[in-house]
């Protein structure tokens, strides 16, 4: 009733950020792994990779004001990020990761650099959208934002 | 594979209720992990640290079916907890990793993995991993599990606890029975593991240093050629220890000794490089048999007094000889000796190293699975010195292993972190895999390998030894008698059986590159690591010996001053003659180096070591792997 037209809003929110390619088919596991039982199983770990990859960020950006660049350790770093990055589902943040890593490979410090930048922006960008995502998942009942993947 | 349950028990609903440990550093990871294992309906432990898993696993073997871990961790490498977990628990493991490169996947595979996801996982992959633990249990049930076909009426009724296919094993052991028949101890043994039919599961065995001791001891004393789990198990004569337990451990001793081989050769290599007298290290044993290797010891051309001291007993290679290649003589029980070069029958090695050889699971020999490297290598270390590789039973009579202690031990050390390790791993591996059987002498001589290799190379730290592989090839290579691929080199991380050696063996192993500048024979066994299970080549180096003896000098010097070979060269060039001078100089560094890629296996080069080819005159091998 007063919830679907923010379920329908949220769906579609949910949507666009699936076509916007903010989000792949991980995010989708993780949201299969959500039940009864395990209700805001989505948010958590989502607000888990936000608090855990906010270190890792500060690593590289460390890492990043010692010249010359380690590469190794950058790398290091890159990876660590990448798979939590893609254990959530965040595509574009993973993109920009690959990338990155790509540079550290060829020693390339300016791509590096810049990459990193992008990576950060994604990595803000997605941050708001998921959190107006779970802010409205939750207005719109608590037992039901799991299932906006059916709508 | 369809797990039967033909018991009733209703608590054994396996998969349902496998009790999984799951470790991973990165929270996200671990807690997606969590829930999709249960979601599959497994018990879930999970931990974010290798050393509290490895705690938690210790505390009590039979608390878990499996492990799955994530590669990268800061606290410890997810291939040496792997190690760990092969070695004391027998468990199995699964690597977990964002990086799906091969090489990472064929490092977690030689480790000993039994499976090797990419994150993010997938639920569905989750769903199947319990075939690792029916399957792993099933081999253990098999091996020498005879009266389990007897006893499957009671396994079935004892609840194969998880194991399911009861039916399946009891066909298992009876196959097994078969083909082990010779073996026969399997009633008595079996007696052991049906004791407890309930459970169906053998209780898992833990090594202490004690029981390893005994082990070793047993092994030294039978000669690692001739280490049979039954006549193990009545020397060791410990209750409740089974012919299958001893297997499944004796397996992972070789590949142990396989991978310290490496690493003494390197050390060895190393200590030669540096020209110390400290024969400690070159405890490379020269052939063992090899009457030549005395000589070669003895003779002066080996400047290094340490390479001459290497005990001839050489652990490494004796795989023919029966006087005990390496592992029996070892000397000093505490000590791994890689290469007793001068044990004339003993290899002595040790023991203690052997301790730390866990042979991960039974799988079939062919996985070198995880040698427990790291293990060892902590064995080594406190060995000081003695890092004999014991067993390396390389070519018949090479004792070249000579990895002397010492230099073991800094290689050890070093190794187990090293990618050497994994490199070993690897060359274990191939010749495990390869044979399961000839494991002894090519575990030797990949131990010898190995050992020299580490030797050679850096004594403390295994990266250098990667880069000195080259000389570590060289070193090699020179002893390698061209001819004959056989010869491993020593240093050069046996796993490069030579490609006579062994078929699987050489594929990893640099074997025997070392240069087939000497002519000798062709079989020079740089080293004696020739993967050269058979003598023949190692006879051959022995020829060398007489035939160029000079060559032995030569290459030993080279080493000794690259530093590279001490060790590894002593051992090699007394073992056969095969230490062709390698003129270069570089010879020494060479193989070391050669070793150390080869160990290390790091990448596509180090597979070339493969074919005895390491010449470390053209250090062409120099990947040696």
């Amino acid at each position: 009733m007063e919830r679907n037209p923010m379920r329908r809003q949220l769906a579609i929110m949910r949507q666009s950020l699936f076509d916007q390619g903010y989000l792949d088919e991980q995010f989708i596991q993780l949201e299969e792994l959500q039940d009864d039982a395990n209700p805001n199983f989505v948010e958590e770990v989502v607000t888990l990779y936000y608090r855990d990859s906010a270190r890792i960020i500060l690593n590289l950006e460390q890492a990043l004001e010692r010249k010359p660049f380690d590469f190794n350790k950058l790398d290091g770093l890159m990876h660590q990020f990448k798979g939590s990055s893609s254990s959530i589902g965040a595509k574009k943040v993973k993109a920009e990761c690959t990338l990155f890593r790509e540079y550290c490979k060829s020693g390339n410090g300016e791509g590096c650099t810049r990459a990193f930048q992008q990576l950060k922006r994604e990595y803000a960008t997605l941050k708001r959208k998921l959190e107006a995502y779970f802010q409205l998942a939750r207005q719109a009942g608590p037992a039901e934002t799991a299932c906006c993947r059916k709508e | 594979m369809t797990v039967e349950r033909a018991i009733s028990e209703p608590k054994d609903q396996f998969p349902v209720g496998m009790r999984v440990l799951a470790v991973d550093d990165d929270p996200t990871c671990l807690l997606l992990l969590e829930t999709l294992l249960r979601r599959c309906q497994y018990n879930v432990t999970t931990t974010s640290q290798a050393i509290t898993a490895l705690k938690l696993l210790r505390e009590n073997k039979n608390k878990f079916d499996l492990v799955i871990s994530d590669v990268h961790m800061p606290d410890m490498d997810g291939f040496k907890l792997l190690e760990h977990v092969g070695l004391e628990m027998d468990l199995p493991v699964i690597m977990l990793s964002a990086n799906g490169d091969t090489k990472l996947v064929m490092k977690g595979i030689t480790h000993g993995a039994c499976d090797y996801l990419l994150k993010p996982v997938r639920i569905e992959e989750l769903q199947n991993i319990w075939q690792h633990v029916v399957r792993r249990k099933k081999f253990d049930r098999k091996d020498g599990d005879n009266s389990g076909s007897q006893d499957k009426p009671h396994i079935d009724n004892g609840g194969a606890a998880g194991m399911g296919s009861v039916d399946q094993n009891g066909k298992l052991n009876k196959k097994r029975k078969d083909q082990n028949e010779d073996e026969d101890e399997e009633h008595d043994e079996n007696g052991h593991d049906n004791e407890d039919p309930s459970t169906q599961k053998k209780p898992r065995v833990v090594w202490s240093v004690e029981l390893h001791r005994k082990f070793v001891a047993a092994v030294n004393q039978l000669g690692i050629d001739k280490a049979v789990p039954k006549k193990i198990l009545e020397l060791m004569n410990v209750e409740k220890l089974t012919r299958e337990n001893v297997a499944s451990h004796l397996q992972k001793y070789r590949l142990y000794l396989k991978r310290i081989s490496c690493v003494a050769n390197q050390q060895a290599n190393m200590a030669a490089a540096l020209g110390s007298a400290d024969s400690t290290y070159l405890r490379m044993g020269p052939l063992n048999g090899l009457g030549n290797f005395h000589t070669l010891a003895g003779s002066d051309q080996l400047h290094n007094a340490a390479l001459r001291s290497f005990p001839p007993s050489g652990v490494l290679g004796r795989l023919n000889t029966p006087a005990g290649l390496g592992v029996r003589g070892l000397p000093s029980p505490g000590m791994i000796q890689l290469g007793h070069v001068q044990n004339s029958g003993n290899t002595s090695n040790d023991q203690s190293k052997l301790q730390s050889f866990v042979i991960p699971g039974n799988h079939n020999a062919n996985t070198l699975q995880g040698m427990p490297m790291s293990l060892e290598l902590d064995q080594l270390q406190n060995n000081k010195g003695v890092s004999h590789i014991g067993e390396l039973p390389t070519a018949a009579n090479t004792t070249v292993f000579p990895v002397s202690g010492s230099l073991m031990d800094a290689r050890i050390s070093g190794c187990s972190n090293n990618p050497l390790l994994g490199v070993t791993s690897n060359s274990l591996m191939l010749e495990g895999s390869s044979q399961q059987t000839t494991l002894h002498p090519s575990n030797l001589r990949d131990s010898v390998s190995t050992m020299g290799f580490q030797n050679g190379n850096t004594l403390s730290d295994f990266t250098s030894i990667a880069t000195a592989s080259n000389q570590l090839q060289c070193s090699k290579a020179d002893l390698q008698c061209q001819a004959s691929p056989t010869s491993c080199n020593a240093g050069q991380i046996i796993r490069s059986a030579p490609p006579e050696w062994n078929a699987p063996y050489h594929s990893n192993v640099m074997c025997c590159s070392i240069n087939s500048s000497i002519p000798v024979n062709g079989a020079m066994v740089p080293l004696g690591q020739c993967l050269d299970q058979n003598n023949p080549n190692f006879h051959r180096n022995m020829d060398l010996d007489s035939i160029a003896p000079s060559n032995f000098v030569d290459p030993k010097s080279l080493k000794r001053s690259e530093g590279f070979n001490s060790a590894m060269e002593p051992a090699v060039i007394q073992k056969e003659g095969y230490f062709q001078p390698r003129p270069q100089g570089g010879y020494n560094v060479g193989s070391l180096e050669d070793l150390a890629s080869a160990m290390m296996k790091e990448g596509p080069d180090t597979r070339k070591l493969a074919d005895g080819d390491f010449g470390c005159n053209g250090y062409s091998h120099r990947t040696c792997i």
